[in-house]
Parts: C-alpha cells; sequence; structure tokens
C-alpha cells in the first residue's frame, strides 16, 4: 500500500489545495468585506446591489461557477489571467480562474459573515455612543466595529473552513490538487479505502486547526454582554 | 434592517446630499459592469439571437433540460430523505447515555463533515464500479446520493443535537420526573421540539443539497449542469446555455431560502423557533433560566 502512495507526490498536491485555498481567500475577503460595506451602507441602492449579489452566487452551485469559469471567460471571451504564450498557459488558467470562481462564490458567505457581525451589536451601544456625544465616524471606529469584528470571527472561520474543503471543486476543470490526485491513483491502482482515508485524513489535518483555532479566538475576542 | 440603525443616524442634509452621490456611483458602477459585459460577449459574437432564442426551442427543453432537472431534483430528493435519517439516528446517538455509542456517532459525524463531498464522491463512485455494488447504470446516482447523504446527514446530526441542547433543561426534568426512560423523554419530548426548531435550517440543508447535485457532473451524472454543457457543446451556445441553467438553479434555491425564512417567520411567531439567545455562541445560562417555550 505504501508503496503504492510513494510513486504520487501527495504532499504536492496538497500544497496546490493550501494554495488555492489562501489566494481564494485573500480574494474572497476583500470582495466580501467590499461587500458588507454595501450591504450595511445607508444608499438604498449599494444595498440593494449586495443583496443581489449575494442571492445570485450563493445559489449558484460552485461547480457552475468553476466550469464556466473555464469555458465561459476563458475559451470563449479570451480572457487570459497569465501570458498567453507561455508553454504552461492553460495550466495556469486553469489554477487562476479556479482562485478567482472561488473568491467570488466565497465572497457571498464572507459578507454575510461579516454581516451577521454588525447584527451582534446591540442598538444601545450605538445610542450611547451617541449620547456621550462621540461623532458618526469615532461611534463607528470606537464602538461598533470592533464589536462586529469580533462577532464575525465564528462565523469567518466556518467559511474558511468551508473554502478549504471546496478547493477539491477545482479538479472539474483539471487544477492539480488533491481530490484530482486521488481520483488519478484510484483510476490507476485500486479503489481501496486506505487511499480515500489518506487523502480524508489530509483534509481533516488541514481544516481542524482552522477550526480549533477560531473556536478558540472567537471565545478569547467574545464580547461579555 | 437592524444593522442599519444600529450603524446609522437620521441622515442630515449634508449626509442626504453624500447619500445622493453615493446612489448615482451605484447606478454607474451597476450599468458599467452589465455594459463592459455585454460589449464582451458582442466583441466575442455571444449576442447572436439564436444562441439565446434556441434555448427556448422544444428540443433543448424535452432533450436536456428537464431530463436534467429530473436527475438533479431526484438525487436531491433522495440525499435529503436518506440525510434526514442518518442525521437524526445519529444525532441521537451523540445524545445517547452511554460513553461509547457517543463517542462512536460523534467521530463519524466529525470525520464526514470535514471531507469534502466532492472527494467522497470520486471514492464512492469508483468503489461501486469496480466492486460492482451497483449495476453500471445506477453507481453514479448512488455515487452523489451517499456522498451526499454522509455530508449532509453529518451537518443535521449537529443540527439535532444542538437543537436538542438548547431546549430548557425543565423539558427532559419535567419527562423524567413523570416516570418516562431517557430513550421516552428523548422520543417524545425533546426531538418533536427540536425538530421543529431546526425546521428553517433544515430547509437551508435543502439549498446546499441542491446546489452540491452539481458535483454529480465530475462522476458522470447526467444532472442539469451535465445538460447545460451538452446544450453547449450541441448548439455552441456555451455561454447562453451556462446562464440559463444557472438561473434555473438560482429560482429553485432562492424560492427555497424564502420558504425557510417564511417557515423561521412562523415558528418564531407561535413561540417555537430557535432559541437565539442559547445559539448565540452558546451563552451559558442563558437557556438555563428556563423561559418557557410557548
Amino acid at each position: 500500500m505504501l508503496d503504492i502512495l510513494e510513486k504520487y507526490d501527495i504532499l504536492g498536491a496538497f500544497w496546490m489545495t493550501i494554495r488555492l485555498a489562501f489566494f481564494s481567500a485573500i480574494g474572497a475577503l476583500v470582495i466580501g468585506t467590499v461587500l458588507a460595506v454595501m450591504r450595511v451602507s445607508p444608499v438604498a441602492i449599494l444595498r440593494r446591489l449586495g443583496a443581489f449579489y449575494v442571492n445570485t452566487v450563493r445559489n449558484t452551485p460552485l461547480t457552475l461557477l468553476i466550469f464556466f469559469s473555464i469555458a465561459g471567460p476563458y475559451y470563449i471571451l479570451q480572457i487570459s489571467l497569465t501570458d498567453k504564450n507561455s508553454p504552461t498557459a492553460l495550466v495556469d488558467n486553469g489554477i487562476r480562474w479556479a482562485i478567482v470562481a472561488l473568491a467570488v462564490y466565497h465572497a457571498a458567505f464572507v459578507c454575510e459573515a461579516l454581516r451577521s457581525g454588525v447584527n451582534t451589536v446591540p442598538l444601545g451601544q450605538a445610542e450611547a455612543a451617541r449620547s456621550i456625544g462621540l461623532t458618526f465616524g469615532q461611534s463607528l471606529r470606537e464602538v461598533i466595529l470592533p464589536q462586529a469584528f469580533r462577532g464575525a470571527v465564528a462565523p469567518l472561520g466556518s467559511v474558511l473552513i468551508a473554502l478549504t474543503k471546496n478547493t477539491t471543486v477545482a479538479s472539474v476543470i483539471g487544477v492539480a490538487e488533491a481530490s484530482l490526485l486521488m481520483s488519478e491513483i484510484i483510476e490507476n491502482e485500486t479503489a481501496s479505502v486506505t487511499v480515500f482515508l489518506v487523502f480524508a485524513l489530509g483534509f481533516v489535518v488541514l481544516t481542524l486547526p482552522v477550526g480549533v483555532f477560531f473556536t478558540s479566538l472567537s471565545r478569547r475576542l467574545a464580547v461579555k454582554r | 434592517m437592524s444593522a442599519e440603525s444600529v450603524l446609522f443616524d437620521a441622515p442630515g442634509p449634508r449626509a442626504r446630499r453624500r447619500h445622493a452621490i453615493l446612489t448615482v456611483f451605484g447606478v454607474v458602477l451597476a450599468v458599467a459592469t452589465i455594459g463592459a459585459v455585454l460589449w464582451k460577449f458582442k466583441a466575442q459574437g455571444q449576442l447572436e439571437p439564436e444562441m439565446w432564442t434556441v434555448l427556448f426551442s422544444a428540443d433543448v427543453w424535452t432533450q436536456y433540460i428537464v431530463p436534467g432537472l429530473i436527475k438533479t431534483l431526484e438525487a436531491a430528493a433522495i440525499s435529503i430523505v436518506l440525510a434526514l435519517a442518518f442525521g437524526l439516528i445519529f444525532g441521537m446517538g451523540r445524545l445517547s447515555q452511554h460513553r461509547a455509542l457517543r463517542w462512536v456517532c460523534g467521530v463519524i459525524v466529525e470525520f464526514f463533515r470535514s471531507v469534502p463531498v466532492l472527494l467522497m464522491m470520486y471514492f464512492t463512485y469508483s468503489y461501486f464500479s469496480s466492486n460492482g455494488v451497483f449495476t453500471s447504470e445506477i453507481n453514479p446516482l448512488a455515487a452523489v446520493v451517499t456522498a451526499l447523504t454522509l455530508y449532509n446527514g453529518s451537518v443535521i446530526a449537529e443540527l439535532v443535537r444542538s437543537g436538542v441542547f438548547s431546549l430548557p433543561k425543565g423539558q427532559a426534568e419535567a419527562g423524567v420526573s413523570i416516570g418516562l426512560t431517557p430513550p421516552q423523554v428523548m422520543r417524545s419530548i425533546q426531538l418533536p421540539q427540536a425538530l421543529t426548531a431546526m425546521l428553517p435550517a433544515l430547509v437551508g440543508q435543502l439549498v446546499v443539497i441542491l446546489k452540491d447535485t452539481a458535483l454529480g457532473t465530475a462522476v458522470l451524472y447526467p444532472e442539469l449542469l451535465q445538460a447545460a454543457r451538452d446544450i453547449g457543446t450541441g448548439y455552441s451556445n456555451t455561454i447562453p446555455a451556462y446562464i440559463f441553467v444557472a438561473i434555473i438553479f438560482i429560482l429553485i434555491n432562492y424560492s427555497l431560502t424564502v420558504v425557510a425564512g417564511r417557515v423561521e417567520r412562523r415558528l418564531s411567531r407561535r413561540g417555537r423557533g430557535p432559541r437565539k439567545a442559547a445559539q448565540a455562541t452558546g451563552v451559558v445560562g442563558a437557556d438555563a433560566a428556563g423561559t418557557p417555550t410557548r
């Protein structure tokens, strides 16, 4: 069994999983924060646009987005994210478009996580801030946002875990990450439970510390009310 | 819109002017995005009317969309029923009085919750086909259903557990004091209340299952996304086909989300909704106060 696994670069595949998760997490955080600001802003049209984005993306299958990213923008609209003439253009575009699709998809969930953080702040906090004479900017900076971010830690952690697991979907457009390697091994060698368990364990190892870390962080940062 | 009231005062004249400017900015942003997409579509010849009108022809519907939709709904329906059964069994297992049973159920639930669905789907598909568990034409469906059941069943098990935990202690104590055994208390007092409380979350889980059936295309299950890809190759209108199928998915899922919201509002009107105080980051003592359920 071990000699089969030694033939394949399992760590390399998981390294790709980590890279996908890392870059799409950053992208999702940036887009999601912008969306969250739009959704809680006092301007009706921005709120609507934010809500439209979230409702659209959240209800679309991620698989569809990832297939579409490579079939639509890349092949048909010819939007290349790398140098078109480089020998690895196809592979690199697969990776980068997968990251884009993952970021776009999870941004909706990041937005909702941040918004739920804002919702944990009781109305009295803002009223108290105003009544002691803080300006709008001051009350936002000193009173409301610090509490909102602390309330958003736990849901953000679940989004990150979901994102890590969802990087496997990139395998449908041939990105060489862990799940693609597993299906190759199973195809070439044997559909044994051991192979599955090795890869499943890999994901447990990736996601478990994240979960523990975010849970303890959210406990430590929780606003005592 | 509680977020609004926390963050913002009633706008004065200057704020109103600023909001007007931002409104214009928002409109320009939206129009510019749509314009850029349409312009790019036009440049690559994606706005030919036939590419879009063919989507409404009888052939496309009878050969691709309706069969694909049926396959998607079929997989989702079987998965939700099995996942519910799995979730109930393992959720109750995690609440059992026997430590060994609790522990085993806990490990199984946590394991399947942290393994990606697609990884399970790849594995179950090859496992089923190389061992001949099912006939070959059922294999893809079996793989999709197995993977979705194990993952979503574990999520539902957690829902059951947290639902029972969030009930006031007095409920179980009252059951025991009238002479019911712990399993009886679970079955006839705690579970019914927990189930009604978790109904909205369950409908939400249905959305997750419906979306994840699209993963089936990776194991050759001919569902709706596969239909979009086939239409795209058959009529060389990939972009319209994907957008069309995405709209179908969004409509179904959005209406499910709306239903979930309605159920939640209805339950909370009757005072049986999810207990907010107890759910939020496990505020200890909030449920120990034993506020009456209805």
